[in-house]
């Protein structure tokens, strides 16, 4: 009985030790990224790495401006189908709907967060790509905003509905029309939850590469137009990163490096806003 | 706003106070119908996902039919697409990845939610959830060039002497591979698994805890007998989640996994997935039938995560109105 029991405790401390290194081996794992990223990038960053194009084979130096200027174009695109998307369909969801159309529309739309990101490259190919005859900065813009739009319209409905029921009525009692009050009354007092839903999307697609390779494709000089293929980030850090030369090698870790700070700055920078407290106080 | 409107609110008996007409005009049936399109084109735009998918690849659903699925010939030159090789090594990859990720995760996942102070839960929890933000593209590039140097002169040879005797420790060690590629999903599945399970363990009910222990159970005892039994559906909806991702996951998986079109025993071999050949191959292919033949396989994609994540998704709601039934402190 006794020994019994010693050895129950002994179980019992020696699982849950194990599961604290599991959780430690878990943790660590980002900072093994981080060392190996600062290391190796930090040594092949340059100021060239920001303002000079990609040399041709052979040549060392140059850098990745193009597809610096590529990414951020893609961005803006992404943000700008997606983002209103994700917002006014929350809005929506969270103050017109009733329950049918707003039960297949988060369907419609956890069934899109869900597919995976080489899929969205497909449908942005036979949509955008193939109609266009063209590679181009459009197509892959349109295949990271359809990325970001389940990501809005999820969490910023979410948001919507933490603003207390006291605040619409209160507004409605003073006469407010429905959209008056979603204006000026629901939105702002939910305006951090929904940055920070922006934010989380911005920086879940700032990353995505797969599907860019046969959107945005890659373009080893300046993209010469919105319907024209462009370099990006992601993509040049993977077409860097398989192919045979040293000096491509340090380029993408110098890549990787400035991707994974801007995304992992843009996560922390949102998670601070919504930490700082939503404006309204849960009820 | 009101000053805008003179009419007085007729009593309306079903409508409300206000008549269509003053919502009219005070822009409220505009607001509803302007957000309305909005939400209806992520319907929409979801239903065109599936019908290009459906319709891109008619031609190989029609030529192959089920054969696909079955036969391991994948030659452009002569047409003939089997996707066998690439759907092994889709499902290889992502069961070693669960035979590493889950035994880790729930551990992390216990840790969290039982075990450590609500402080460090959430510190360690915040940078869980930085892993899980990091793009697949760095897990590739530190796959190809951390990685696979591991594994070709340390883990590979290291597993090749002591389990060698078993068919999937067995040839060349190349450090690309199956192996490699389960690993590196591995590493990238475990933030999920993570996460969901934290949460599904946090909304157990205390009293399952306090009861376990008044009864005379260890501390682990009434962890891993009543608290992680009392969440299984959700954490097997996390499982679930991860392999999804594992499945449907390119970049890394491509970077690593040799992208050559065998099915062998060993888990040394290279092999290839369906993402992974997508990628290759989607801006080369010549041809509608091969266009259309990837397609398809994107389509498969597609239809696997779909149902994984409806099951994951009902495991997970299910496991968590169970516990908040019930009222947790």
């Amino acid at each position: 009985m006794n020994s019994s029991l010693r050895w129950r405790k002994f179980v019992s401390g020696f699982m849950l030790t194990m599961t604290g290194v599991c959780a430690v081996v878990a943790v660590s794992v980002l900072f093994l990224i981080l060392g190996y990223l600062v290391y190796h990038g930090g040594t092949s960053i340059s100021w060239n790495f920001f303002t000079k194009l990609p040399t041709p084979v052979g040549e060392t130096g140059g850098g990745m401006a193009n597809a610096i200027l590529g990414s951020a174009k893609l961005l803006l695109l992404a943000s700008l189908f997606g983002v209103p998307i994700g917002f006014f369909g929350a809005i929506y969801l969270a103050e017109f709907s009733g329950g049918a159309i707003a039960f297949v529309v988060r369907y419609a739309a956890d069934l899109l967060n869900g597919v995976p990101s080489i899929v969205i490259g497909i449908f942005a190919y036979s949509l955008v790509v193939l109609p266009f005859k063209h590679f181009s900065t459009l197509a892959g813009g349109f295949a990271l905003g359809l990325m970001m739009i389940p990501i809005t319209l999820r969490s910023t409905e979410e948001f919507l509905r933490a603003v207390p029921s006291t605040l619409r009525e209160g507004a409605m009692a003073l006469g407010a029309s429905k959209s008056r009050t979603i204006a000026t009354v629901i939105v702002p007092a939910a305006y951090r939850g929904i940055l920070t839903a922006i934010l989380l999307a911005f920086a879940r697609v700032a990353g995505e590469t797969a599907p860019l390779l046969f959107t945005a494709f890659g373009n080893r000089f300046w993209s010469p137009g919105w319907n024209q293929p462009t370099a990006a980030l992601p993509e040049m850090i993977y077409r860097y990163a398989i192919a045979p030369y040293d000096d491509w090698h340090r380029q993408a870790w110098a890549a990787g490096l400035v991707l994974l700070g801007l995304i992992l700055v843009v996560n922390i920078v949102a998670r601070g806003i919504l930490a700082r407290g939503i404006a309204v106080p849960r009820s | 706003m009101a000053t805008t409107t003179t009419t007085v609110p007729s009593a309306g008996p079903v409508a409300g106070s206000r008549s269509f007409l003053s919502r009219l005009i005070e822009g409220d049936e505009i607001a509803r119908l302007i957000t309305f399109l909005f939400a209806a084109s992520v319907v929409l735009i979801t239903l065109l996902l599936v019908f290009e998918l459906w319709q891109g690849s008619a031609l190989a659903r029609h030529k192959f039919g089920l054969n696909f699925f079955f036969t391991r010939v994948w030659d452009p030159i002569f047409d003939q697409f089997g996707a066998l090789p690439f759907i092994y090594g889709t499902l290889v990859t992502s069961v070693v990845a669960l035979a590493i990720a889950v035994p880790l995760g729930i551990g992390a996942a216990i840790f969290l939610a039982e075990l450590a102070p609500q402080k460090i839960s959430d510190t360690l929890q915040f940078f869980i959830d930085l892993l899980a933000a990091v793009p697949s593209v760095i897990y590739g590039l530190l796959g190809v060039f951390v990685v696979i140097p591991l594994m070709r002169q340390y883990l590979q040879p290291a597993l090749k002497g002591t389990l060698g005797f078993l068919p999937l420790f067995q040839g060349p060690a190349y450090g690309v591979g199956f192996l490699t590629a389960g690993i590196v999903l591995a590493i990238m599945v475990i933030p999920y698994i993570i996460s969901v399970s934290r949460e599904i363990l946090l909304a157990v009910p205390r009293d399952q805890r306090e009861a376990a222990l008044a009864l005379g159970a260890t501390r682990w005892e009434s962890t891993w007998k009543v608290v992680v039994p009392f969440a299984r559906g959700g954490i097997m909806g996390s499982i679930f989640l991860a392999l999804a991702r594992a499945l449907g996951e390119t970049m890394a998986v491509t970077m690593v996994i040799g992208n050559t079109p065998t099915i062998s025993a060993s888990l040394f071999s290279p092999g290839y997935s369906i993402a992974a050949v997508i990628a290759n191959e989607f801006t080369e292919a010549t041809g509608d039938l091969y266009l259309q033949s990837l397609i398809e396989l994107g389509l498969v994609l597609f239809l696997l995560t779909f149902i994984l994540n409806g099951v994951a998704r009902l495991l997970i709601v299910a496991t968590s109105q169970k516990g908040g039934g019930m009222g947790h402190a």
